[in-house]
This record gives C-alpha cells, sequence and structure tokens, in this order.
C-alpha cells in the first residue's frame, strides 16, 4: 500500500552514479513548475488561445491569414519608411535598402510575437504597477 | 459578367458630387457605410429602448454585444481602459454589422475595402499615439525601448520596434480585409461552378451537386470568419489602447 505513494524513482538522478546533489523527482518536478510559472509571467511560452489549439483546415487558414498578414505589414512599414526618407532626406538608395531589412526583422519579430515564441515588448519599466492587476 | 467574382468590389458612383476637383461622390460603398451605421444604431436603439428588467430576445443579443466588447476591453487594457469603451464598441459595431451586410446576395462588402480598413486601423493609432502622448509625454517612448538589452544593441532593436509599431495599422487592416475579401470570392468562384456545370446537361446538373454543397458550407463558415474578424479587430484594437495607456508595465 505504501510503495504506491512513494515517488517515482525513473525520473530521479539522485542515485546515478557521479550526482553531487540527491535530487528527487518532486524536487525536479516544482522546479519544473516554477520555471513554467516564470516563463508564463514574463510572457513567453504559448499562448492559450484557441486559434493554436485548432489543426482543422479552418483555424488553420486563419492561423495563416493572420502570420502572413503580420509578416507583410513588417516589410510594407519599413519600405514606406525607407521610400519617405529617401524622398525627403534625399539618401537614396541607402534608406529604402536599410529600412527595407529592419522590416524584414520587424516583420519576423511580429510573426514571433503572434505565435507566441517571443515575449511581448513590456517596454522599461517592467516592474511597474499596474492597476488592471487588481482584481475587479 | 456575372461570373466575374471581381464585379461584387466595383464601386458606383450613385450621385456624383465633384468639389473642386475633388471626388466626393456617392458610391454605393458610401450607401453602404450609412446603411451599417443606420442598421446598428437602429438596432441597438430600438432593442434597447424597452429597458426590461427581464430582457427580450433581442434585448439580450444588444447586452450580450456590450458584455462581450465590455469584458475584452477591460481584461485587455485594464478598469483604466473602460474610457475607450463607446470608441471600441462603435468599432466592434460598424466591422460586424458591416460584414454581416455583406453576406447579403447582391449586397456590397464596405470592409472588403482596403482603403475603409486602413482608415479604421489609422483611427485606432492615431488615438493610441495622441493619448500616449497627451497623457505620458515622452514617457510614451518607453514603448519601443525594451528593458534589458545592452544599450549596444538598443541602436539596432529600437528602429524595429518603431517600424514593428508602424506595422501595426496595416497588419490590422490588410488582416480584415484579405479575410473578407477571399471569402467573397471563394464563394463567388464555387456558386459559378455550379451555373457553368449545370449548363452542361444532365450530367452537369448531377456533378453540380458538388460546389452546391460546397457554397452551402463556404457560406456558413463566412458568417463565423465575419464575427471572428470583427472579434479579433476589436481584441487587438483593445491591445493597443493598452500600450497608450500603460505604457510601461503591461
Amino acid at each position: 500500500m505504501a510503495t504506491g505513494k512513494r515517488p517515482d524513482k525513473s525520473g530521479s538522478v539522485g542515485d546515478a552514479p557521479g550526482a553531487g546533489q540527491k535530487l528527487t523527482s518532486d524536487e525536479l518536478e516544482s522546479r519544473r513548475r516554477s520555471l513554467e510559472a516564470k516563463l508564463v509571467s514574463k510572457g513567453v511560452g504559448p499562448k492559450a488561445s484557441s486559434q493554436d489549439k485548432g489543426t482543422g483546415t479552418a483555424s488553420g487558414a486563419a492561423q495563416a491569414m493572420k502570420l502572413s498578414s503580420e509578416f507583410i505589414a513588417g516589410v510594407l512599414a519599413g519600405a514606406g519608411l525607407g521610400w519617405l526618407a529617401d524622398r525627403f532626406l534625399g539618401t537614396s538608395p541607402w534608406g529604402l535598402i536599410i529600412l527595407l531589412l529592419l522590416g524584414f526583422c520587424a516583420g519576423t519579430l511580429n510573426i514571433l510575437r503572434s505565435a507566441g515564441h517571443v515575449a511581448e515588448n513590456r517596454g522599461l519599466e517592467f516592474h511597474r504597477d499596474s492597476d488592471h492587476e487588481k482584481p475587479e | 459578367m456575372s461570373n466575374d467574382p471581381i464585379h461584387q468590389f466595383h464601386i458606383n458612383q450613385w450621385i456624383p458630387i465633384h468639389v473642386g476637383g475633388v471626388d466626393l461622390s456617392f458610391t454605393n460603398s458610401s450607401a453602404f457605410m450609412v446603411a451599417t451605421v443606420g442598421v446598428a444604431s437602429a438596432f441597438l436603439y430600438l432593442t434597447s429602448s424597452n429597458r426590461g428588467l427581464i430582457p427580450t430576445r433581442l434585448q439580450s443579443i444588444s447586452e450580450m454585444a456590450y458584455e462581450f466588447v465590455a469584458s475584452t476591453l477591460r481584461d485587455s487594457a485594464g478598469s483604466a481602459g473602460m474610457k475607450f469603451f463607446p470608441f471600441v464598441f462603435s468599432l466592434f459595431m460598424f466591422v460586424l454589422v458591416a460584414n454581416m451586410l455583406g453576406m447579403f446576395p447582391y449586397f456590397f462588402t464596405v470592409t472588403s475595402q482596403i482603403i475603409v480598413t486602413f482608415c479604421l486601423a489609422i483611427l485606432v493609432i492615431g488615438t493610441v499615439l495622441a493619448y500616449g502622448f497627451a497623457k505620458h509625454g515622452s514617457k510614451f517612448f518607453g514603448v519601443f525601448v525594451p528593458s534589458g538589452v545592452p544599450k549596444l544593441l538598443l541602436l539596432l532593436v529600437v528602429p524595429i520596434e518603431i517600424i514593428s509599431f508602424l506595422s501595426r495599422p496595416i497588419s490590422l487592416s490588410v488582416r480584415l480585409f484579405a479575410n473578407m475579401l477571399a471569402g467573397h470570392i471563394t464563394l463567388k468562384v464555387f456558386a459559378g461552378f455550379v451555373a457553368s456545370l449545370s449548363a452542361l446537361g444532365a450530367l452537369g446538373i448531377g456533378g453540380s451537386i458538388l460546389p452546391l454543397a460546397m457554397t452551402v458550407a463556404l457560406t456558413g463558415l463566412e458568417f463565423l470568419v465575419a464575427f471572428l474578424q470583427a472579434y479579433v479587430f476589436t481584441v487587438l484594437t483593445c491591445m493597443y489602447l493598452n500600450d497608450a495607456v500603460h505604457p510601461g508595465g503591461h
């Protein structure tokens, strides 16, 4: 009866030869949990939206539309800024070249953000208290 | 011409008005924008004028719309963002009713014109910028500076963040426009198959059942997309407004 309540040793490295510390699987589990909680609090990790879970064609198409529009928007914004810089500052063609490349970077960043692989930009004052975290 | 899937997006001048070389004509697009505003206002006014404690079906639909937008805004921008509620609710109702009106046969879809969706997106970003700078002044520039990045990298990261910010209205408008345009073209193409197949005789009439079934299924999907895109537009608006309300925090 008591053996059933013991932690499973299969995930433990404590008994392995050469392990400096004794780590039970409980400790590893709690470490994993706290890492997950930290990642979630920093905004990294898969978003828990229903769109990501769907693998059907309709939600897949919606996802494709979303990600491609994010990328295209980044490149277009960079190209537009570059064109404007060239036109009004007379830096042709360097403004277009450099800002188009930066726009490519911004588009990639947009995609990674909307897929949840990169944390949202929280700005400088990350630890500032904001009123919307209080319960309503 | 009846089989041309692009024909439904043509803009026709109904009442030509030219003021000083500027074309201000009243087109079918303007007519349907007026109709959208009219339908949305009339629906909300008529269904909420009764003010029953126990809502009727229609009254509960408007209450659902109200609570839906209010909770979306409060979740993403906090209670400080609720001052934007009239703006966000108007945007949601406009996009939703315009999308739904577009589902009627022979009706013009206002949101399938990129200039309309782009104007809505510019309105959102303009509000974010104006409110952000008026409220927080130069601290609003903190939006472009990620925390914990080495000083040297900031030279590269800040321009990328600025371009990423400027790309928001583009992606906001392109998403709504592309979804509506693609959906309506697909619907029209499949419906066109029914007509052209059934002109081929008995075998064609039998075969036209397949695209007909597809058209029926796509119509249902389009209603879903019409609602979903209005929702997505609202959620993204709320997220961007959150930057204006809390430029530092999240």
